[in-house]
């Protein structure tokens, strides 16, 4: 099939950017998403142009690299599914597909598709972790862990780090990221003791980084491509909540 | 040149304890003075930064990633193995140091595979208190399940992401490093040179993929954790970032680069479906647990599945290995697949595949629990395919996923060249000639949490910190280098991609060095691989410019290193005049088609020194001395 390629080009930060019309030839409807920019770009390169930037590395849907926004959807139109794990029979022959990178305030873009998501890094290392010295921890059953906790632990664990509840939300809110990583520490008895400082250190961390606060607009639950619930961030509410209140 | 890998002697179980009895230390106030170089963050790098940083060395960590947690440990599927004998099914330390071995094909030392099995423990421990959400029973103890290779479970699991969740646990260490300001973190730094003082690793030389700025960093040890090298195939399960580079620019530096040629391919990967491919996608190990492979018993039967009958079916592995069936190791499984295939029996569009039938386990356990145990890998395999795992079999074929070899280390994770520690799927040490599954992950982080903060001590006891500073000619000289490859690719303009370089060197590769590879083969691949070498520096085309965010360039250099790197392996492979574990010389096998090794005159580590671009490589070895194992034919039958 033959596509009609709205991509977002842009050289840096600091210049303008806007959307070229690039024409994707001979698309096998096989290959993923990322396969068929491999394409084009291989003919942009031929033609002695500039290929289009884009991040991608493990191509499983795992390392959370991938990151476009596709026809106003980050990472398009596939339910529970990243960029490059898209395949291209989602698409039909002659269709225009707008390409765009995440646009948030806290992801100054890079290149391209490319922005900078380092602000997410910052927010775990305000304290999305527990403190465990290495060596010395007691044996692995030695604190039991019930069965529901340690699935609802894995549910929020599941989040891939990709940034496309950013992206999603109109506020440009990382409250689904945060909540997921605080809430999977919270369920944990490993994660209770810092359990509150750490709900409250991870919130401030994602204000300051300038992203948004939630509405309420689910966006974020509907473009996760792990499936991230957000009664995580009523999780995350409750865990701040309950912090404040016992430092006042 | 007979080279020492430093192993204790004295009785097995006692070695590694009486070792770091011996080990000279550094004193807690002296150890913010030493500055520790960690390249890579997978979760050997991830794991040795976190605890170096802890124990109060500075730390520069460095990622060729936007964040170091999508180093590609995170895609490890199945799971993480350890001896702790939950499931009361006979296991041991020295089950799991036995069944290591004679995975590996009898390739390994005892040394450090005994000590891996006994830090095994400790390993499930550490990230059980870093909040890794491990599978749990309803009595909230931890579950197990069986990987290939063993009769026991011993494999921890989280769902089928247990790479991503164990990552997540050393980033998580990591990250409060950071915070506390013990580790530097540099994303989106690739390392191009390693810098030698007086034989010595002194620091590195990496390029901001942003700005295109290529600087110098002095330390007074490196560890490079970068994972492995199957990438040279162009198709594998790796990222697509992973590359030889750090490891073979080390390589160049004077590191010896050990057993290159022992790869593993994969049995249960997602069939090819065209020239477009540019990855290959893993279907875990455990669903070999309940899924049977298959194929037609008639050559060139190409009706669905479901109307092959019962008795026109041939689960060749339960066949040919009764007591292990579906659950053989994965170079023996990846064998049979490609057999069945050859012999034309092989299904699917282009016969290259053979079939992972869940039908029985579905009859006998019912979808939910099918579902309960693999959800995530059904969803994978329908997205790729737009095929219903649970309605119809799977369709598997192996693919190149993890490279045994890399570079030298003696038992300290120290390579020949002073100061130099390799870790993880970098270096060479625990896995023989074969990996068994569930193996890499503990591999990794028994040498990032448990080998590394004892034997770089050791080390760093012994010398001045801060002897050599970035000041120093050979920085100055390292940059100079890494300026000149990158002007000389960006000028030369031909007509080829470097990603057309790639795939060229990536069919020669799996044609010749794959997984039946011959004399006459291998002669092959040394004939054609340097040829395709001079046409890329003659017809490359490197668009763009050097101090810019530049992925054409990243990939060139990359390309070039496996360009050299291919040879080198092929060169391996075809010294070993032997078959064993994931190197299958098809001179050499039992008349059933089994690897049948020399262990008379193969029984060494092969250790390759670089003598010059144009040079044969020194051959150096290491005899490999067996006290508590017999050399067994390894049957899994």
């Amino acid at each position: 099939m033959n596509l009609n390629l709205f991509v977002w080009r842009q050289k840096g930060p600091n210049e303008p950017g806007k959307l070229e019309e690039i024409k994707a030839i001979d698309v096998s409807p096989d290959m993923s998403f990322l396969e068929m920019l491999d394409e084009v770009n291989e003919r942009l390169v031929h033609q002695g142009k500039d290929p289009i930037a884009f991040d991608h590395d493990c191509r499983e849907g795992i390392c959370g690299t991938c990151s476009q926004v596709i026809n106003g959807v980050p990472h398009g139109p596939q339910e529970k599914t990243t960029t490059c794990q898209l395949h291209m029979r989602k698409f039909k022959d002659g269709d225009s597909i707008y390409i765009e990178p995440w646009r948030a305030k806290a992801f100054p873009l890079v290149k391209d598709l490319i922005v900078d998501r380092s602000a997410l890094d910052r927010i775990i290392q305000a304290g999305g972790y527990t403190s465990a010295h290495t060596g010395g921890a007691p044996d692995g059953n030695a604190i039991l862990i019930p069965k529901p906790c340690a699935d609802r632990a894995m549910d929020a664990a599941e989040c891939i780090g990709c940034g496309a509840c950013v992206a999603a939300c109109p506020n440009g809110s990382a409250m689904l990221f945060t909540a997921a990583k605080v809430s999977q520490l919270a369920y944990l008895p490993q994660g209770k003791p810092e359990a509150a400082r750490r709900a409250c250190v991870m919130t401030d961390a994602m204000v300051q980084e300038g992203f948004g606060n939630c509405s309420n607009h689910y966006e974020c639950e509907a473009a996760c491509p792990k499936g991230i619930k957000v009664s995580f961030i009523a999780k995350l509410n409750r865990e701040v909540l309950k912090a404040r209140c016992e430092s006042i | 040149m007979i080279i020492d890998g430093k192993c204790p002697t004295g009785p097995l179980a006692e070695r590694w304890d009486k070792y770091r009895r011996e080990m000279k230390l550094v004193n807690p106030a002296n150890k913010r003075k030493y500055k520790i170089i960690v390249v890579g963050t997978g979760l050997a790098g991830a794991s040795a930064a976190a605890s170096l940083g802890e124990m109060g060395y500075q730390v520069d960590s460095f990622c060729y990633q936007d964040s170091p947690r999508r180093a590609h440990s995170i895609a490890a599927q199945g799971g993480i193995n350890a001896a702790k004998n939950y499931q009361n099914d006979g296991d041991s330390v020295y089950r799991l140091f036995y069944d290591t071995i004679k995975g590996g094909d009898f390739r390994s030392r005892e040394s450090n595979v005994y000590r891996l099995a006994q830090i095994s423990n400790s390993i499930i421990d550490q990230c059980v208190a870093q909040g890794v959400p491990f599978a749990r029973d309803y009595a909230g103890y931890l579950d197990n399940r069986s990987f290939g290779g063993a009769q026991v479970s011993r494999t921890f699991y989280a769902r089928g992401q247990t790479g991503q969740q164990l990552l997540l646990g050393a980033y998580s260490a990591l990250s409060r490093q950071i915070k506390a300001g013990t580790v530097r973190l540099h994303t989106r730094s690739e390392m191009l040179d390693l810098v030698v003082v007086d034989g010595e690793a002194k620091g590195i030389t990496v390029r901001d993929l942003v700005t295109g700025e290529i600087s110098s960093y002095a330390a007074d040890a490196v560890c490079l954790c970068t994972g492995g090298y199957v990438n040279v195939y162009y198709l594998s399960t790796n990222a697509q970032g992973c590359s030889v580079t750090a490891t073979f620019r080390a390589y160049k530096k004077g590191a010896y680069f050990a057993n290159p040629c022992y790869t593993q391919i994969h049995p249960t990967c997602i069939p090819v479906t065209g020239e477009h491919q540019s990855k290959l996608t893993l279907m875990s190990e455990s669903l070999r647990n309940d899924g049977r492979v298959w194929v037609p018993l008639r050559k060139g039967d190409r009706r669905p599945p479901n109307e092959i009958v019962e008795g026109e079916r041939d689960y060749y592995l339960e066949r040919k290995y009764p007591s292990f069936g579906n659950l053989a190791p994965r170079d023996i499984s990846s064998r049979a697949a490609k057999e069945v295939c050859d012999e034309r029996r092989g299904v699917g569009p282009t016969g290259f595949g053979v079939y992972l039938d869940f039908k029985d386990a579905i009859d006998r356990l019912g979808e939910d629990t099918v579902r309960q145990r693999y959800g995530n890998l059904f969803e994978m395999y329908e997205r790729i395919t737009d095929e219903n795992g649970y309605k119809q079999p799977m369709r598997i074929y192996p693919a190149l996923h993890y490279a045994m070899g890399g570079l030298w280390v003696d038992y300290n994770l120290e390579s020949n060249l002073k100061g130099l520690f390799v870790l993880g799927e970098a270096n060479f040490s625990d896995h023989g000639a074969n990996r068994l599954g569930a193996s890499a992950l503990m591999q990794g982080l028994a040498d990032g949490y448990f080998v590394i903060p004892y034997t770089i001590g050791n080390y760093l006891a012994q010398i001045k910190p801060g002897a050599v500073t970035s000041d120093h000619v050979a920085f100055a000289e390292s940059r100079e280098n890494v300026n000149v490859v990158t002007k000389k690719l960006l000028g030369i303009n031909g007509r080829k991609t470097p990603k057309e370089f790639h795939r060229q060197l990536g069919k020669i590769m799996w044609e010749n060095v794959g997984m039946a590879r011959s004399e006459a083969s291998l002669k092959r691949a040394l004939e054609l691989i340097p040829v395709l070498r001079d046409e890329f520096w003659q017809n490359v085309r490197v668009v763009g410019n050097g101090s810019e965010l530049n992925q054409e360039l990243e990939r060139a250099g990359r390309v070039a290193d496996f360009l050299e790197f291919a040879e080198l392996l092929t060169r391996d492979a075809l010294h070993r005049n032997e078959s064993c574990g994931g190197h299958f010389r098809v001179e050499h096998q039992m008349s059933d088609g089994e690897a049948r090794r020399d262990d008379d005159n193969y029984s060494y580590v092969a250790a390759w020194g670089y003598q010059g671009a144009e040079t044969v490589p020194e051959l150096h070895k290491e005899p490999l001395v067996f006290e508590n194992v017999h050399l067994g034919i390894r049957s899994y039958k």
